[in-house]
């Protein structure tokens, strides 16, 4: 339980950079720690006590294994995040050749 | 990077990597090759194989790196893997059913074993690769247009 | 255990990376997070995930260096600044209150109900053959979410090179390479 929520205070911690934060790229840095969080509390839903990873073994039968379904949903999400954090550092790059700063008070024209 | 990053780094690096290279690469093909009996799969593999090319884009410059691969072959072959991955996909409805596994099942522990599997590991791991290196082709080829601004 | 020991650590060093003034050593503490992450992953028994986030950790914070190496912005505080964090402070506490009174519900940390992969578990090496359940699952039994996650790559990796094309007439070489 205690586990549980200190995963959800990484959360936490992520989403305060997003909403409070006025640099492109501490915003985009809460976006990963949110990921990273979330990715945490997916594997650790499907955890086994002393259960072994999900790989046959050639000389025992292994009956003891965690929870597989979860681990391939965050497989999913981890490239799912890279692609989001790629797209997000294009972007910010071109707002700064636009506009010469990484401050969003300060971009207020749509165009030019 | 206190030089010009577009030009490559100290001569040092540069011997280093030499060695280093195909190192890495032999080792991302031996993860996806190996998908089914140990841990990692298409996706890691092909990461790796990226980052292959990534070193050797950062130690020598961009010149050496894109005249082995050009943006043009990067986007054809990155859409050449995501095409065999449907192809392979719609071939299972000759054994019933989209995505359906037709291959033989094999013995467990080999190498050609589980079907369709080490296929789409293959596949997937050629797609990921070029398309990462892309990605950050795309990220170097823009900083050589901003310092011409 | 150990788990607490590496949560505790990857919460300090997300604190680091969103309040330090250096863009550079902010995404230096990103990177230390995801790493502790790969340990994390290795002490819950999935091997394959461990493997996937070391190696996308790398390419994310190569390509976060390649956006900060030059470029810096002077701190300056604003108005209303004690009302935004204090009212922003109060929303997360009022989160982690409703998230835990939901957590209640959910089985303790090590027993999970493991309804769904019973079936995955006990049949997936006859079934498919492969000795690697979690590729098994992935590639065959849910196979459509690598359908997915292929497709999300090539729209990522189309959408990058749409955002960065320049229209510079000038600019005769980086007309002919974008074509």
């Amino acid at each position: 339980m205690t586990l549980y929520l200190l995963c959800l205070f990484l959360f936490c911690v992520g989403l305060y950079g997003v909403l409070r934060k006025r640099n492109i790229v501490k915003i985009i840095v809460g976006f990963a720690i949110m990921g990273y969080a979330m990715n945490l509390f997916f594997v650790m839903l499907g955890y086994k006590m002393h259960g072994r990873s999900p790989i046959a073994a050639i000389d025992q039968q292994v009956t003891n294994m965690v929870d597989t379904v979860p681990q391939e949903l965050v497989h999913t999400s981890i490239v799912i995040g890279l692609g989001l954090t790629a797209l997000l550092i294009a972007i910010a790059i071109k707002i700064y050749e636009k506009c010469g700063t990484f401050d969003i008070t300060k971009i207020k024209r749509l165009k030019g | 990077m206190p030089n010009n990053p577009l030009a490559g780094m100290s001569i040092i690096v540069k011997s280093i990597t030499r060695i280093i290279i195909s190192m890495v690469m032999v080792f991302g093909i031996y993860i996806v090759a190996h998908g089914h009996v140990s841990p990692g799969g298409g996706f890691a593999g092909g990461v790796i194989i990226a980052l292959s090319f990534v070193l050797l884009m950062l130690a020598f410059g961009k010149g050496v790196a894109t005249s082995k691969i050009t943006k043009t072959i990067a986007s054809n072959l990155e859409s050449v893997g995501a095409l065999m991955f449907l192809l392979i996909a719609l071939s299972g409805f000759s054994g019933g059913a989209f995505f359906m596994n037709i291959l033989a099942k094999g013995a467990p522990f080999k190498l050609f074993s589980a079907g369709t599997i080490p296929l789409y590991n293959y596949v997937l791991g050629l797609k990921v690769g070029v398309g990462l290196f892309a990605i950050y082709l795309a990220f170097v080829v823009l900083e050589k247009a901003g310092k011409r601004k | 255990m150990e788990l607490y020991v590496l949560l505790i650590f990857m919460i300090f060093a997300a604190i680091i990376a969103i309040e330090i003034k250096d863009l550079f050593s902010s995404v230096i503490a990103v990177g230390a997070v995801g790493f502790a992450l790969s340990l994390a992953f290795l002490i819950l028994k999935s091997p394959d995930l461990a493997i996937t986030q070391l190696v996308v950790e790398l390419l994310c914070l190569i390509i976060l260096i390649r956006a900060t190496i030059r470029k810096d912005l002077p701190l300056v505080i604003e108005g209303r600044w004690i009302f935004n964090t204090i009212s922003t402070l109060v929303f997360v506490a009022v989160f982690l209150f409703f998230a835990y009174t939901a957590l209640k519900d959910l089985p303790a940390f090590g027993n999970p109900i493991m309804n769904v992969v019973k079936k995955y578990l006990e049949q997936g090496q006859a079934k498919t053959g492969a000795v690697n359940l979690a590729t098994a699952v992935i590639l065959d039994f849910r196979a459509y979410d690598a359908l997915g996650e292929a497709a999300l790559l090539f729209t990522a990796v189309i959408g990058i090179m749409a955002v960065l094309r320049s229209f510079d007439k000038d600019d005769k070489s980086e007309a002919d390479d974008a074509e």
